[in-house]
């Protein structure tokens, strides 16, 4: 077996397994769509018009919150060394961490984001819109995501780190999806929107392995 | 095949303070060199600089017999600290089994390996219910999976019993009679001869 196929299957048990897995992401989607309601008051109107809009935002804090530590244990704990070490160049690995966590936590997100947004009143038909933006969008948190986990590694306040990059990099993902979303309901062309964020997505999973690898390397040395 | 490892002046820092300048030295195949020094003269680091973790400051580290450095640490180069890299929440055999296949051994050669350092039976257990000494068991096993000719060691034998410290020693000197290369920072004396390198002196 290639040296990604091994890293591949040991990544993708790792992200299921870790502290609950996608239960932990899922988790939080259902406690947060649980508790807006609740917050903004009994006016079933006022709910449905923002519904799409906030499950948009609790995705990408929920991917936030499974990616801060993508890097950390295994900087800790030494696995990192030997995967900087091994034959598959860095850039490659983190990629292979990204997708793993996609995997288990982006493609749960995506396929339960639909259901949010419909128990918070969207219409049935914005669905498969809702489920198909959370996908490509979750492509962009991971990479994204794991850009902020590596810078973090070397710094002592990795969290606020986390929130003064990477949090600017998910304003573009979660404007296209808003319009794909906007227009589909609409009944309008939502192909652009779609096209957009399917273009940042690529665009990350491209650029980003290499700022990982960066990041990475500096924090070993 | 790494014929000599050589360090030319070499200077290392860690966060700011230099650990060390000018050191050099030479380990020849089938030589091993134990690195000693107080805690923190930066042993780890030495060691760390040699597997290419870590940017020496000045000087330059040589694997002869081989044209790129950077191959020979990704071929040729066993890193084994005291941070291991198991996973405690996963299987001792899944850990040992993605190490080894990482580094090039089929699952075969893990097994024996295992069974070498008399892990064979801990191997369904999860690494956080290994004890310490049973745990650097399983992560030098990966040593004898993937056969690779130069072994940087980080206290290998600190948690080891006498049993585990004599196997550690036959290996060692297998090793060295197959050509291999041993760098090992320790505060207990090696169980092979070996030379001593001082460091922070």
């Amino acid at each position: 077996m290639s040296e990604l196929g091994i890293l591949a299957r040991r990544e993708v048990s790792l992200a299921w397994g870790r502290g609950g897995g996608p239960l932990l992401a899922v988790g939080f989607l259902a406690a947060a769509v649980t508790l807006i309601p609740l917050a903004l008051g009994p006016a079933p109107g006022r709910l449905a018009g923002v519904a799409v809009g906030v499950v948009w935002v609790v995705l990408a804090l929920a991917s936030l919150l499974s990616l801060e530590r993508l890097f950390e244990r295994d900087f800790d704990d030494g696995a990192l060394d030997l995967l900087a070490l091994g034959r598959l160049p860095l850039e490659a690995t983190c990629a292979v961490k990204c997708l793993a966590s996609w995997l288990a936590n982006g493609a749960s997100l995506a396929l339960a984001a639909p259901l949010a947004a419909i128990a918070l009143g969207a219409p049935a038909r914005t669905a498969p819109i809702v489920c198909i933006t959370a996908a490509l969008g979750g492509v962009a948190f991971a990479f994204v995501g794991g850009l902020g986990a590596s810078l973090a590694l070397a710094s002592r306040r990795g969290g606020a780190l986390m929130a003064v990059i990477v949090l600017p990099l998910l304003i573009p993902p979660a404007i296209f999806a808003g319009a794909a979303i906007d227009a589909w309901s609409a009944g309008l062309e939502w192909r652009t929107g779609l096209s957009l964020l399917t273009a940042y997505a690529l665009a990350a999973a491209a650029l980003g392995p290499f700022a990982m690898a960066a990041g990475c390397r500096n924090a070993l040395g | 095949m790494i014929s000599v490892l050589r360090l030319e002046s070499l200077s290392v820092e860690r966060g700011g303070r230099v650990l060390f300048r000018e050191l050099s030295a030479r380990v020849s195949a089938g030589e091993a060199m134990a690195v000693i020094g107080a805690n923190g003269a930066g042993k780890t680091s030495l060691l760390r600089a040699i597997a290419g973790l870590l940017r020496p400051l000045k000087g330059e580290i040589v694997f002869e017999g081989w044209a790129d450095a950077s191959d020979a640490r990704r071929s040729a180069c066993h890193l084994v600290g005291h941070q291991d890299g198991l996973k405690g929440g996963r299987t001792a055999r899944e850990e040992l089994l993605f190490q080894s296949r990482w580094l090039g051994a089929g699952e075969e050669a893990a097994l024996t390996a295992a069974a070498r350092f008399g892990v064979s039976r801990q191997l369904g257990l999860e690494v956080r219910r290994l004890s310490a000494g049973q745990r650097r068991r399983l992560a030098l096993a990966r040593l004898v999976a993937a056969p690779r000719p130069l072994w940087l060691l980080d206290e290998p034998l600190a948690p080891l019993d006498q049993a585990g410290r004599a196997l550690v020693g036959e290996l060692m000197a297998a090793h060295l009679a197959g050509g291999g290369l041993i760098l090992a920072a320790a505060h207990d004396p090696l169980p092979v001869p070996a030379r001593i390198l001082e460091i922070g002196a």
